[in-house]
């Protein structure tokens, strides 16, 4: 299998900021491998280098020490992002362009020529249900449909590997679905995406396969229905348990509570505390 | 050189759908129109005084379009994250420096080109001498000069993280070298050592961009300027520009893109 995105011993340091430690390992000796056609999710709380990670992927941030590829060229040539589509989290375009000016603007960026341009703006703009404001000013958008002009801009050079930096995140329940629906639609066109969230449940049903990071590790790395096998928890309580949460529910009154183990059978539906 | 260009009409789209250039340019043309409607004392050289003022809403207008537009270009790319999925595509640092150099440039070449049209109008049906080859190398060589500051500005976005306070200290920077810049030598013979070869330094060291402003010759019809120097100049203000970008990119290039 083709891997299209991979990161070497990947290190990432940066000056600690109002400390006198000196510097501080967002990203530390990483190793990953994504494979062609596959959904990766990329898990981590706040803080434990996700968008770092992804920053060096983009060529945003160089790393200290080892090596991150896109389809086998280093991120630091700027050409390894020819193939890539990105969505950042909670990006506002430029305000006054409308929707179809942005698509062109970056469409001419991949010289991609203009019947060509014309065609696909038409097509991602049906995928992104965004037709009815194409000719708006972006400033006029809610924050869902700018989430999903990011996702057509993403689109727009029909890129082999999309990374999607919480794609979902500051949307409502539709706008949700919507971001998901065309993720997994992107899946069956065997595109590779790779992506971070703190939504869970939508990981879990979208995703191939899953790494979590903690503090700048690499704590776990393997296919969804495994890690489920192999924890007997959902990815939540997988999630909690391998950055350090200790997952308890109180069963009854009283002191006694249930296990990260035990909580994963289905008559538990009872509100878990969680403990650090 | 195809992005440089994407990048610059983006620019280019933001002056014309933004308010500001509108109203300078209403500005400038109710105020020459207002006073080339009264007849002071009945003197015949009166246009001269129209075509002053005139000219000096233009030099203000373009400097405030100039300095305005160029201020807030990277810094609004940081802060509203557009710089992101910009550079996640095949994308230079470089090419973003120049894109925007050469919107912003593009851009204000344009509202000059439409503020020394209206000053033609003007001067042309009132004087009945129309002058169309000094006007355009009054044209140029403001052209030339809004490229140094522009690529100026564009040096300032990069080291202040405010674009108002960017586009403050730029304002003070241009205004002090049209006003003071050609004095700065005789200045110097008057100081003790060091700080004659500190003031002669500075003198040596800054773009002279009060050569550009040849009002004077077109308000009193003072003749075409020879194309020669009208050349020497074009390359002083490009030598000037291409040092102050190449420098914008040297800070852009190791710059943290969140703000």
């Amino acid at each position: 299998m083709d891997t299209i995105l991979e990161t070497k011993n990947l290190r990432v340091e940066f000056k600690a900021q109002g400390s006198r430690q000196g510097k501080k390992i967002a990203v530390n000796d990483l190793n990953l491998k994504v494979y062609a056609g596959e959904v990766f999710g990329f898990l981590g709380p706040n803080g434990a280098g996700k968008t770092t990670t992804m920053n060096v992927l983009l060529g945003f941030v160089n790393a200290t020490a080892g090596d991150a590829f896109l389809f086998g060229v280093n991120v630091r040539e700027p050409i390894a992002r020819q193939r890539i589509g990105y969505l950042p989290e909670l990006t506002y375009y430029y305000k006054f362009l409308t929707a179809e000016e942005l698509l062109r603007f970056y469409a001419r960026i991949f010289r991609i020529p203009s019947a060509e341009t014309e065609k696909r703006i038409d097509e991602l703009l049906k995928l992104v249900e965004l037709e009815h404001a194409r000719k708006r000013p972006i400033k006029t958008y809610s924050k869902g449909m700018q989430q999903r002009v990011g996702l057509a801009q993403a689109l727009i050079n029909d890129p082999d590997l999309l990374i999607l930096d919480e794609p979902t995140s500051g949307l409502d329940p539709l706008g949700r679905m919507k971001v998901r629906e065309i993720i997994q639609r992107l899946k069956n066109e065997g595109k590779t995406v790779f992506f971070s969230s703190h939504e869970l449940g939508e990981v879990e049903t979208v995703c191939d396969r899953v790494a979590i990071i903690n503090q700048g590790q690499l704590k776990v790395e393997g296919r969804v229905a495994d890690l489920v096998e192999q924890y007997q928890a959902n990815l939540e309580m997988i999630f909690l348990k391998i950055i350090g949460y200790d997952v308890q529910i109180p069963m009854a009154p009283g002191p006694s509570a249930t296990t990260l183990r035990e909580q994963h059978t289905p008559k538990m539906q009872q509100t878990t505390a969680l403990h650090s | 050189m195809n992005t440089v260009f994407a990048l610059a009409t983006v620019v280019i789209k933001e002056l014309y759908r933004r308010k500001d250039f509108y109203v300078l340019f209403v500005m400038t043309a109710v105020i020459t129109l207002v006073m080339g409607s009264v007849s002071f004392f009945n003197d015949p050289k009166i246009v001269r005084y129209l075509k002053e003022i005139c000219l000096l809403l233009i030099w203000i207008s373009a400097l405030v379009i100039a300095i305005g537009t160029t201020a807030r270009q990277i810094p609004a790319e940081r802060e509203n994250r557009t710089i992101f999925p910009l550079l996640a595509k095949p994308v230079t640092r470089g090419q973003v420096v120049a894109g925007k150099f050469a919107g912003c440039w593009l851009a204000c070449a344009l509202a000059l080109l439409m503020f020394y049209v209206f000053f033609c109008v003007i001067s042309g049906t009132r004087e009945g001498n129309w002058s169309l080859l000094q006007n355009f190398q009054a044209f140029w060589l403001q052209c030339a000069m809004v490229g140094v500051v522009v690529a100026l500005v564009l040096l300032g976005s990069v080291i202040f993280t405010a674009p108002s306070s960017n586009a403050t200290i730029s304002f003070v920077v241009v205004i002090g070298i049209l006003l003071l810049g050609r004095h700065l030598n005789q200045v110097a013979l008057h100081q003790p050592e060091p700080l004659r070869t500190l003031v002669y330094t500075i003198y040596f060291l800054i773009p002279h961009l009060e050569w550009y402003d040849v009002r004077d010759f077109v308000i009193y019809d003072q003749g075409a300027i020879a194309w020669v120097d009208c050349l020497l100049a074009t390359l002083y203000a490009a030598v000037y520009a291409t040092l102050l970008l190449f420098a914008t990119w040297l800070v852009f290039r190791r710059k943290p893109l969140n703000l």
